[in-house]
């Protein structure tokens, strides 16, 4: 009894390595890890069971998160353009439907940023557009400048464009952070770039046949 | 739309614009303005009891937010560990939420095994008000969910995180054969020390898989391995390619896992089958292109890649939520299936799971709107998406009969959709308890397919009254007389169902006497009920609610089944004439059948099945 008072923590280490504690019912069991095949399944600590430290986000997976937000604040300010431009309401739609997905996302990635630390940028595209680079894809202000002074279906055209444009260099972003070491390990930003890069080909595809029809 | 074979159904989409916000009923109902709180939330349930709750164990929540990440982590000051990350924000050390995420379940006997993004929990439940934690497994990937066949322990693994040897510490590398994706196999004979014996790697992970049991192959075992998340490089994995024109492609097909019983670290992928494919020209991406079906209708996902199977070996049927269309499978040869037919839905936005009834005349897909992660039960959403759908299957071919949603508004930092459930195998009746998320556990009645119908509830107030949270019931699954419920943050939820006049006490019993050794939701068979006064008094209890009985009919029943409890044994001097009695009655119950409604005479013929095979047990 003395030398179990005095050193309760081989105690709890003899527990686990048995893997019960004289059977009560009411025993947390150990947490074991098990290997490759082949090879053995050992006992862990809660700790090293939680230890995500080398699988933290790396600042590929920051830059891409900052990145996307001024990338998605460019696409919402380019529909805000629409409704007063327009003459179609397939345009409308398409509008709103971007507008609600990107606004939806940049509260996402605004929230991913924040809650590790990160500095959110500004999501006013008129912030990310001052900065020294345009993320890939993104309309320079002189093409945004011919976009605003656009009508009808001069307008539909310049937006279409624009926005296939400005959607592929996403895919780009994404294909750029899946391509550097350690990036996207994280099970969020692993979702989330997949959703990204699935849903931004789907409205390719239908941008595409859109321009299509004015091209006729 | 290239192919003939997929009906798509319009018309409904402009008929149904309901939302959550539009009855009265909504202000009463109790879900609405629950407290916000990880284990102090306000609850609210009805017609279901909440038995047991147990917060996960150490080594699958983060101690600083166990919950999630609400508060940034801490920075480390030592990276020096980690060389492949350089600038000026090198890796900090969170944990993130769904990194802990608990996910699907499966039972075996006393067990049940929780799936977790970071391994997976064995409980048992012995005594389901009272469940042990029994086994803590770490071994990390997502989503990490698991069947069990025997001694064999499935589990899928998708994330790039996921490492062959179990390790914690992520894969550095771009391309390297410590990643694991793909299906894991465990040996569980040791349940407290399971052993990894087969890593089968995918080229899409698994994001899900369905085990399937051949009734005709006695050596082997099978796997449908879905994947979901991006193809790997070819230069990790020989042969994965991302390319959608390729002939060779990883997209437009499941993998099926050969697992020979004998040696199961044989394990190996045997086909992958090309299931979207147009049966005239041949092109494998025969099914849905993705995009919007036309105003004002939900934009759907491509189907390249299903989310979830469901299979029904008996029937040689499997359902596939196959992303951008609901596809029936004949499945005679689990290695090669033959795609019966495929639906699309202009309210669908993300096909996720197929659950069939009990006699595998119906399936009920989900639509995994916003995909789990965004509030879609918000007063301003439709009742018709991120909804269920119930389809009939008539002539092997699927037939939209109605829609169901959790009615009860969830607020904007509550994740809610549509998400898994299992049947309650009550006789005569189509019941499912479902998930979904944040908005609760939804138990519904679809025995009439176009009018499905909500009879218990319960739900939780949202994790976090500020900010959304990912949480709420991953899966929730009849076995044995409970309900168990994977809480995302919250850990492990056992219910039982309480009698109302939406079910009675019969009914919950009949349900409760079928007892499984093994279950796994994916792979269904049909139930059969011995013949128990318990069943026939659901028949009865059902057969009055319709009012589908003749009183007269109803008090013979009743009393015949009465004087049938009092005989013990077979040399109870009584016994020939309760045989008697029971057997005639039977035959005025077919009689009355011939002339009732159509369900009313269903339940009239097995309530006189159920007598006449009492009075065989008679003797």
């Amino acid at each position: 009894m003395l030398s179990i008072c005095k050193n309760p923590v081989a105690v709890i280490f003899l527990c686990l390595a048995a893997s019960t504690c004289g059977g009560t019912a009411q025993s947390t069991p150990p947490i074991v890890q098990p290997g490759a095949p082949g090879e053995p399944t050992r006992v862990i600590g809660p700790n090293a069971a939680i230890d995500m430290s080398r699988v933290g986000h790396t600042s590929a997976d920051t830059s891409f998160m900052q990145g996307m937000i001024s990338h998605h604040a460019q696409a919402v300010e380019m529909t805000d353009l629409i409704d007063s431009r327009t003459a179609t309401d397939a345009m409308r739609k398409l509008g709103q439907r971007i507008h609600a997905s990107q606004t939806d996302e940049i509260k996402m990635m605004e929230h991913w940023l924040s809650t590790r630390g990160e500095e959110v940028p500004s999501s006013h595209a008129h912030h990310a557009m001052t900065g020294a680079t345009l993320m890939p894809g993104m309309l320079t202000p002189e093409e945004m400048a011919r976009l605003s002074g656009a009508k009808g279906r001069e307008f539909d055209r310049f937006f279409l464009e624009g926005m296939i444009k400005h959607h592929e260099g996403a895919l780009v972003m994404v294909k750029d952070l899946f391509a550097a070491p350690g990036a996207a390990q994280d099970s969020e930003i692993f979702a989330f770039a997949s959703d990204v890069d699935a849903d931004q080909r789907m409205e390719i595809d239908r941008m595409r046949s859109m321009l299509k029809e004015y091209q006729q | 739309m290239t192919s003939g074979m997929v009906r798509v159904l319009l018309g409904s989409a402009a008929v149904l614009c309901l939302t959550h916000g539009g009855s009265a009923q909504q202000q009463q109902d109790p879900r609405v303005g629950l407290k916000p709180g990880l284990r102090d939330a306000g609850q609210a349930a009805r017609h279901m009891e909440l038995v047991a709750s147990l917060p996960k164990p150490a080594g699958f929540f983060d101690p600083r937010t166990p919950a999630g990440p609400e508060v940034p982590p801490e920075r480390p000051e030592d990276n020096s560990r980690d060389t492949t990350v350089t600038g000026p924000s090198s890796p900090t050390r969170p944990a993130v939420a769904l990194n802990f995420a608990n996910s699907d379940l499966a039972f075996s006997g006393t067990l049940v095994f929780v799936g977790n993004f970071n391994g997976f929990n064995t409980y048992d439940i012995e005594t389901p008000k009272k469940p042990l934690l029994f086994a803590s497994v770490v071994c990390p990937g997502g989503q990490g969910d698991v069947s069990v066949y025997g001694h064999l322990l499935f589990m899928s693994v998708e994330e790039t995180r996921g490492r062959v040897d179990c390790g914690t510490e992520g894969v550095p590398e771009t391309a390297s054969p410590e990643r694991f994706r793909g299906v894991r196999i465990f040996d569980i004979s040791d349940v407290k020390k399971p052993k990894q014996i087969a890593t089968v790697q995918t080229c899409r992970g698994s994001h899900t898989h369905t085990l399937v049991v051949n009734p005709k192959d006695s050596e082997n075992v099978y796997i449908y391995g879905s994947g979901t998340s991006r193809v790997r490089s070819g230069d990790e994995l020989a042969g994965c390619s991302s390319e959608k024109e390729d002939p060779n492609t990883s997209l437009f097909s499941i993998d099926v896992i050969q697992v020979p019983l004998a040696s199961p670290a044989k394990a190996r992928i045997v086909n992958r089958p090309r299931i979207f494919a147009d049966p005239r020209t041949g092109a494998i991406s025969g099914l849905w292109p993705g995009g919007d079906h036309g105003p004002g209708t939900q934009k759907t996902s491509l189907t390249d890649r299903c989310h979830d199977i469901t299979v029904f070996p008996e029937k040689g049927l499997a359902a596939g939520a196959c992303s951008g269309n609901g596809i029936l499978l004949d499945i005679s040869d689990p290695v090669h299936p033959e795609r019966l037919d495929a639906v699309a839905d202009p309210n669908f936005a993300f096909w996720h799971s197929a659950t069939f009834n009990n006699d595998g005349t119906k399936v009920i897909f989900t639509d995994e709107w916003g995909g789990g992660t965004r509030p879609r039960c918000r007063a301003t959403d439709q009742m018709t998406w991120g909804a269920d759908a119930v389809f009939d299957i008539v002539d092997r071919k699927l037939t939209f009969g109605g829609y169901f949603k959790m009615p009860a508004a969830q607020t904007d930092t509550e994740n809610c959709v549509a998400h898994n459930g299992s049947i309650i195998p009550v006789p005569g009746r189509d019941i499912m308890a479902q998930a979904w998320y944040q908005g609760g556990v939804s138990v519904f009645d679809f025995t009439d397919s176009a009018h499905p119908v909500e009879i218990a509830f319960f739900d939780r107030g949202p994790l976090d009254p500020t900010k959304l949270i990912v949480g709420g019931f991953w899966s929730t699954y009849w076995y044995n007389g409970y309900i168990y419920a994977t809480e995302i943050a919250r850990g492990l939820d056992i219910f039982k169902l309480t009698p109302s006049e939406f079910l009675s006490q019969s009914e919950i019993e009949a349900a409760s006497q079928v007892h499984s050794t093994e279950f796994n939701a994916q792979h269904q068979h049909e139930i059969t009920w011995a013949p128990t006064s318990a069943v026939a008094h659901a028949y009865m209890d059902q057969l009055n609610r319709t009012k589908g009985i003749t009183p007269a009919h109803a008090a013979a029943v009743k009393s015949t089944l009465e004087r049938a409890d009092r005989i013990k044994n077979a040399n109870d001097k009584a016994a020939p004439a309760v045989k008697e009695a029971l057997t005639n009655l039977a035959s005025d119950l077919d009689n009355e059948a011939a002339t009732a409604a159509a369900a009313d005479a269903r339940r009239l013929k097995s309530l006189a099945a159920t007598l006449r095979a009492r009075a065989e047990k008679q003797q």
